[in-house]
C-alpha cells in the first residue's frame, strides 16, 4: 500500500493540502493521484466510522456463517451474489475453514434477523446451513478503539 | 517550626524549578485538554524489546548488574557506534551505561567540572544542562542561537563566549525544543575552535536517530581531531521508544569514563538490570522500528511545519527531534501570553520558549509526538485562535 493510501484509510478527512504536506508532494499529484484509485476502483469509497452505542435508534448486527455446496460452473460466486443482493446484508466474505460464507447482517430487532435467516438466506438454494452470532458490543473496529477505555488514553507525564 | 532554609544548600535553593511545568499543569485540570507538550515518544517500546526485559524477569534475571552495564550491552553500543557514525569504542573501558542520559550529563559535568570552570551551553536547549553544570560547581554561560540561523550553533558566537576559564562546551544537537541539527560543516566549524582554545565537548546525541531529510546525524567525536576531547551522551529513550526504562549511556576518552563510573558506583551503583536486557535486543534487532517510528514522526513534522507557516506563524524546517519551534512574535503576545490564552481559550497546550532560555522569547515549542488525528485537531484549533486574535476578540 502507498503512503497516500495508508493515511487515507486511516483518516479519509485529511485535506488535500495536508496530504501534500505530509508525503512531501505537489498538491496536483496527490489530487491527480486519489483520482486516480478512484477511477481504478482502487478507492471504493469514503464513510465515517460510527460508534453505534451512542446512538438512540440502534440496530443489531449478526456474523452468520453459511455452510453451501458449490456450483460446478461458478463455485461460490454465484451463491455470494445472491447474498450480496440483500440491503441487510452488510459484508459477505468466503471463509477458509469450517464453514463457507461468512455475512454480516444487520436489522431493527434481533427478531428481524432471524426471520431474515430463516426465510431469506436458508431458503437460497445451495444453502446447506446456517450459524447465527448475535454481535454483542464493539470494542474495535476499523482499527479504532470504540470504548472509553483502552489504549488511546494518554499516560505519558510531563517530568521537566 | 524549623528554618530549613538555613540547612538546605545555597546553590540547590538558587535553581529555578522548571518553566515547561506550569502549562502541563494548567492543562490537566482542564477537560478536552489537547496537549502538544510532551517530550517523549507517544509509541510504545516494541514488542520484541519489551518481550526480551520481561523473559530476563521470567528467568529470575533480577540482580545488580556489573557497574559499567553488562558486557554484552556495552558491546552492542560500541557495535552501533562503529555501524551507525563509525566511531570504534572499546566496550571495556570506553563506555559506561547509566541510568537515562541524563545520568551521564551529570557525571560528565561533575567529573570535569573545577569550581568556577565555565561551561558553554548554547541556549534554547533542554533545561538540565544549566542546573546539572551549577550543582557541579561550573558556571554555566549561555550562548543564543537564531532562527535566522536555523538554530544552529555558529562558530562565531562560540568564540566570542570564550574566556581563559572556559573548560568545556555542551552540544546539544538534534536539539530540544528548537528541532535543529548540525551537519556535518557547521560542526568542522565549530570543532576547529574547540580545538584551538583546548576545550571538552559534552555532545548530546540523545535524538540521533531522529533527523529527516536524508541527513543523518553526524557525532562531532568524528570530526579530525575531536574523538579524544568529546563525550557522547546517548540512550534508548527517543530513538526506541524506552523513556520509562531509564537507560542511557557515555562514551568517550577512557580516562573520563573512568571518573565518570566512580561516581556512578557511588551514586548509583549500576543501571536498572531488567531494562539492559531489553536494551541489549533493541540494539541487536531494533533497525526496523526506528525506521518506523522515524517515517511517521517525518509525516507529522511536515504537517505541523506546513501548517504553523500557513497560519502565518513562520517556524524555520526542523530536521531533528520531534519539536517544532514557530515564532509567535507577529501575535504581537509573548510567549507566555500566547501560552496562556491558547490553554484558556482553546484548550490546547504548548511549551512557551522562554522555558527553554531567554532566547527562546517570542516562540513556543510545539511537540509533534502525537498521532496524526490528535495534530490535525490541536492545529485546527490554533487556527482558530489566531483568527479570533487577529479579529481582535
Amino acid at each position: 500500500m502507498t503512503k497516500l493510501l495508508k493515511l487515507l484509510s486511516e483518516n479519509s478527512n485529511f485535506s488535500i493540502s495536508e496530504l501534500a504536506a505530509m508525503l512531501g508532494e505537489p498538491e496536483e499529484a496527490v489530487k491527480a493521484q486519489i483520482k486516480e484509485y478512484e477511477n481504478k476502483g482502487i478507492i471504493r469509497g469514503y464513510q465515517a466510522i460510527i460508534n453505534c452505542d451512542y446512538l438512540d435508534d440502534s440496530f443489531v448486527e449478526a456474523l452468520i456463517e453459511l455452510k453451501v455446496t458449490p456450483k460446478k460452473e461458478t463455485g461460490f460466486d454465484e451463491i455470494a451474489e445472491m447474498c450480496m443482493a440483500f440491503d441487510e446484508v452488510e459484508s459477505v466474505y468466503l471463509m477458509a475453514g469450517v464453514y463457507d460464507l461468512a455475512l454480516i447482517v444487520r436489522g431493527q430487532t434481533m427478531q428481524d434477523i432471524a426471520m431474515f435467516v430463516a426465510k431469506k438466506l436458508s431458503t437460497i438454494e445451495g444453502v446447506l446451513s446456517t450459524g447465527t452470532h448475535f454481535i454483542m458490543r464493539r470494542y474495535k473496529d476499523r482499527g479504532l478503539n470504540l470504548t472509553e477505555f483502552g489504549s488511546d488514553k494518554d499516560e505519558r507525564s510531563l517530568i521537566l | 517550626m524549623i528554618d530549613y532554609s538555613k540547612y538546605l544548600n545555597s546553590s540547590i535553593q538558587s535553581l529555578r524549578p522548571s518553566g515547561i511545568r506550569k502549562f502541563f499543569d494548567i492543562a490537566n485540570e482542564m477537560d478536552h485538554v489537547i496537549s502538544l507538550s510532551i517530550g517523549e515518544p507517544d509509541f510504545q517500546t516494541p514488542w520484541h524489546i519489551r518481550d526480551e526485559g520481561i523473559r530476563s524477569l521470567e528467568k529470575g534475571r533480577t540482580w545488580y548488574s556489573p557497574n559499567r552495564g553488562f558486557a554484552d550491552l556495552l558491546q552492542e553500543i560500541s557495535n552501533y557506534y562503529k555501524r551507525r557514525f563509525s566511531l570504534t569504542y572499546e566496550p571495556t573501558t570506553q563506555a559506561l551505561v547509566t541510568v537515562g542520559g541524563s545520568e551521564a550529563i551529570d557525571l560528565a559535568f561533575r567529573s570535569l567540572v573545577e569550581k568556577g570552570d565555565e561551561v558553554i551551553i548554547p541556549q534554547p536547549a533542554f533545561v538540565c544542562y544549566n542546573p546539572l553544570c551549577i550543582m557541579a560547581g561550573g558556571v554555566p554561560v549561555n550562548i543564543n542561537t537564531r532562527n535566522e540561523d536555523n538554530f544552529r550553533l555558529r562558530a562565531c558566537d562560540l568564540e566570542a563566549a570564550i574566556t581563559p576559564k572556559t573548560k568545556m562546551l555542551v552540544l546539544p544537537f538534534p536539539n530540544n525544543p528548537t528541532g535543529a541539527i548540525m551537519e556535518r560543516k557547521d560542526l568542522e566549524e565549530i570543532a576547529e575552535v574547540v580545538k584551538r582554545h583546548d576545550l571538552i565537548v559534552l555532545s548530546d546525541e540523545i535524538y540521533c536517530e531522529l533527523t529527516y531529510g536524508d541527513r543523518n546525524h553526524v557525532s562531532i567525536a568524528s570530526i579530525d581531531g575531536m574523538y579524544d576531547r568529546t563525550i557522547v551522551i546517548n540512550g534508548f529513550s527517543k530513538s526506541y521508544a524506552m523513556t520509562g526504562w531509564r537507560l542511557g549511556y557515555a562514551l568517550g576518552p577512557a580516562p573520563i569514563i573512568s571518573e565518570m563510573t566512580k561516581l556512578h558506583q557511588y551514586g548509583i551503583m549500576s543501571a536498572p538490570t531488567t531494562a539492559q536486557y531489553a536494551a541489549i535486543e533493541a540494539l541487536k534487532n531494533g533497525d526496523r522500528d526506528v525506521n518506523h517510528m522515524r517515517d511517521e514522526y517525518d509525516m507529522r513534522r511536515r504537517l505541523v511545519v506546513d501548517s504553523f507557516n500557513d497560519m502565518g506563524l513562520t517556524c524555520f524546517e526542523p530536521l531533528g527531534a520531534f519539536y517544532v519551534f514557530p515564532c509567535i512574535k507577529s501575535t504581537g503576545l509573548t510567549s507566555e501570553e500566547f501560552c496562556t490564552r491558547l490553554i484558556m481559550e482553546k484548550h490546547v497546550a504548548v511549551v512557551p520558549g522562554n522555558a527553554f532560555g531567554d532566547c527562546g522569547e517570542g516562540f513556543v515549542r510545539v511537540s509533534y509526538s502525537y498521532s496524526l488525528n490528535h495534530l490535525k485537531a490541536a492545529l485546527e484549533r490554533i487556527r482558530e485562535f489566531l483568527g479570533e486574535l487577529k479579529n481582535g476578540d
